[in-house]
Formats: C-alpha cells, structure tokens, sequence
C-alpha cells in the first residue's frame, strides 16, 4: 500500500496484517492493522512501530516518503509487541543512537524486551517536543491497558495518537471512519469488551483528564484499524458510554455440550427467557469464539452458562470460557448455571463458584438433569429461563 | 520473607505488585527492611506507578479481605 498524507507532512506509514485470525486469543475475522506514523518536520518523527514480521513492509512504506535514515527520532506509545515488535529492525536500519521516547515504565518495559542498550529518553504527562513547526506533547495513560502505555498529541494538528485507545481490530479497503460510516463500531466496541473491559474505572478518569485539558482533538490515530477523522467526539462518546457497561434487557446463555442434553436445556432456558420478552442468544462454546461470546455479554444484564460433567469437574471449554470473562472483569451482569451430568454432577456448582468470584449474583439456585432431559425436566428448565427472563426485565429499563 | 501483614499489594486493577519490606525496592532506591510506613509519601507502585494511597496489607486491618468481612457482618 502507498502510504498515505493524513494531513500536510503526516503519513499513515503502518501496515495491513490481512490474514491473521487469531490475534492472542481474540478473533480477528477480518485480519487487523499496525498503525504507524511519519511526521517530516524540520526533525522526523515515527511515531510506534509494528509487528515484528512486518517491520520491512514499514520501513518500505516509509522509503516512499523520505529515506528511513533521516528519521531523527522514535516515539513507542505501548510496548507490546505488534506495536514495538519491528523496532529492533527499524532501529538497526535508522541508527542504534537515535532518541526513543516513551514513558518511563515504556523504557524500563522496552529494556527487558530488547537487550540492545537504546538511547532511551523517558517522558511523563505535559512534557512537551518541539519537531520544528510542530510539538508532541504526551500523555501517560498507564494500565489503559499496559503500565507503559502513552499517548501523543501533535498540539498544532490536533492529532492524538491514542496507541491501543479507540482501536478495532479491522483491516480493509478504509482508512478513515468516513469511509467506514457506522459499520466500524461495533469492531471498535468488540475491541473494547476484550481489551480495555477491565480497565473502565481509569478509562472515565482518562477521559475527564483529555476533557479538562481542552485540547482541540481533530483527529484520532489509534494503532489498530481506521482513524477518526471525520467525528473524534463520536469515538469519545461511544466509550463514555460504555464505560458504564449499562446492562441492556438482554441475555445470553454460553454452554457446551457433551451428547446434546446440556443443549436441550439450553434451547428450553432460552424458550422461557424469551417468552419474558428478554431478547437473548444461545452461544455454543464450540460454534462461537469466546471473544464473540465476550461482546454479545457486554451489552446484556444475565449470563446463564451451562457445562455438562467431565470427569467430575466442568467441560474444558467452559472452564476456558470463565477464566477469560473473570480477568475480565464484568460488572453490573446476573448469573446462573444449569447442565446435564450422569453420576456426580459437579459442574454446576463450580460455575457458581466462578461467577461468585467474578461477583455476579446468582438468581437462582442451579439447575442440574441427570442425563437426557426429558418432559418434566424441560419444563423445570423453561420455568428456569422465565424465572431469568423476569430477573432481567425487574433490572433493567425498556429497550429503546 | 515478611509477614502478610507486613506485604502490601497495589490495588490498581490488573497491576497487583506486592511491596515486601524484606525485598524492599531497588529501583526507587528503597533499602531492604523498610516497612511500608516508612515509604516516603512520593514513593509509588513500581509497576504502575500508582500512588502509595493505593495499597492495602494482604491480612489484617485495612486489607481487603478484612474490609469484604466487614460488609458481610
């Protein structure tokens, strides 16, 4: 790809990683993106670096602009490695001497990634660079969502670059959210369910900070998938709100199953929680990637997840599926278990268990079947479901 | 090794680094021995960078476990 002028002497520099599908454990079904950024000024900045693997096809990019060698300094806004991974190369090609700035955690985070000793220069929230016309002033947003993580804004052009903030994993055609239109949120709120979820509290913080400070934001560059260029506040407003993970009268119902009786039960819950007028959405654990089941939950108020018994304990994939919503921290969500089992039956209680840890209130007592459920036992599990369909509409208010 | 109650633990979600004062903290120039009440007020987390206002004890009056007793009482 031609790298492109976002505006006057600012490349978009960064590549397009089309086919990976599975980004640590995230489902990319549309591959994502490695922003990077060039800015010419009397001194040249890059701005963040990208995956290791595609660390030629940056320094290409930038050969098309200006020769890699006249770049006077790096700026790493997040160490983690599909941002910082190509620095080693990009340092090699321009010059082991040259200033890297980044936060001070950025530095010491850099040093244990790369033993190559650089010329580290470690800034804090308010310091300011002067490139010659323009100035990069950071910002620290450290846990959002690394100890290292910064962002940098050209205080001329009104441009934040905003690391991981405000990203989607998406990679296509686009560039900008112009070009998008709508479409490109829910990659964006996806994102945010699976990445910045624990991360809320400081998130608001975040955001009040950006707010007082009155910067004139006119675009901004996220590392991963299109910029906002045409609306900044649009981004800025959808992470307000879902900072406050408000609960929509919605519920989703996550299981495995081993020979279809924890299935049954499963389509006779969701019968009874839809017969409550609760839209909800039954997710196989084997049929749905636990980072598309994460952001179905985001915008739901019960989680209703089933397991059949293994070996006296929970089916793996159920075990997977609630290690991963626990660190990531839920809140404002209901609960409850049910799931078929042959002799022992443990696995309800360890889902309990587990969303007791996660502080998710039960609504009721779980619901175990031995073996096949059958009439009276798929009444008990429609009668369940209603019972979640009525916990859900007594919490939350009426759909728009 | 200290005592837990002698550990301290950031609060800051997702950074839980421990202060041990039989560890101390080289980094922050911190000498081994030095009890969590003895940090200077600057001092802050070494992971995070939260302040020293965000850790509590691992057991014992102020931890969290002793706060999440108290609201179940």
């Amino acid at each position: 790809m031609e790298p492109l002028q976002i505006a006057p002497g600012i490349y978009s520099v960064g590549v397009r990683d089309w086919t990976i599908r599975d980004f640590h454990g995230y489902s990319t079904d549309l591959g994502t993106t490695y922003n990077a950024f060039l800015i010419v000024d009397e001194q040249v900045a890059l701005i963040d670096s990208v995956k290791a693997e595609f660390a030629d096809e940056l320094l290409a990019h930038i050969a098309r602009v200006i020769d890699p060698r006249r770049i006077d300094l790096v700026v790493s806004n997040h160490t983690e490695l599909d941002h910082a991974g190509g620095l080693a190369r990009v340092m090699h090609r321009i010059g082991e001497e040259k200033p890297l700035y980044c936060s001070k955690m950025g530095a010491k985070n850099l040093a244990r990634h790369f033993p190559r000793k650089w010329n580290y220069r470690a800034v804090g929230t308010g310091e300011e660079l002067r490139l010659g016309r323009r100035t990069l002033r950071f910002l620290e947003t450290r846990m959002i969502h690394w100890p290292d993580s910064m962002f940098t804004y050209v205080v001329e052009d009104g441009i934040l670059f905003s690391s991981d903030g405000f990203g989607q994993h998406y990679a296509g055609p686009e560039t900008f959210d112009d070009e998008t239109g709508e479409r490109i949120l829910p990659h964006a709120k996806k994102y945010f369910a699976n990445i910045l979820l624990p991360y809320t509290g400081l998130i608001e913080k975040l955001l009040q900070q950006v707010e007082a400070l009155r910067l004139d934001i006119r675009m901004i560059c996220p590392d991963h998938g299109v910029l906002w260029r045409k609306d900044p506040g649009r981004i800025l407003e959808a992470y307000r709100t879902w900072c406050r993970q408000e609960p929509g009268r919605r519920a989703v119902i996550v299981y495995d199953t081993m020979w279809h009786s924890t299935e049954k039960m499963a389509a006779a819950i969701h019968e009874g929680i839809a017969a409550e007028g609760v839209s909800c959405r039954p997710m196989h654990l084997r049929a749905f990637h636990r980072s598309e089941i994460v952001t179905e939950i985001f915008d739901a108020r019960a989680v209703v997840v089933g397991s059949p018994t293994l070996n006296n304990g929970l089916f793996p994939t159920v075990a997977d599926f609630l290690c991963y919503l626990k660190g990531l921290k839920p809140q404002n969500k209901i609960g409850a278990a049910f799931g078929s089992y042959g002799w022992s039956g443990e696995a309800v209680r360890l889902i309990e268990e587990e969303l007791e840890r996660m502080k998710i209130p039960r609504i009721q007592e779980g619901l175990r079947v031995p073996f096949v459920p059958e009439g009276e036992t798929l009444e008990a599990c429609r009668a369940f479901g209603r019972a979640i369909g009525r916990a859900v509409v007594e919490s939350t208010a009426v759909p728009a | 090794m200290s005592e837990p109650h002698e550990i301290y633990q950031c609060q800051t979600v997702n950074c839980g680094c421990l202060y041990d004062p039989s560890r101390g903290d080289r980094r922050g120039k911190v000498a081994k021995g030095t009890r969590f009440e003895e940090l200077p007020e600057t001092w802050c987390c070494p992971v995070c960078g939260a302040g020293k206002r965000m850790f509590r004890p691992l057991t014992g009056p102020g931890s969290v476990k002793d706060e999440e007793g108290f609201v179940e009482s």
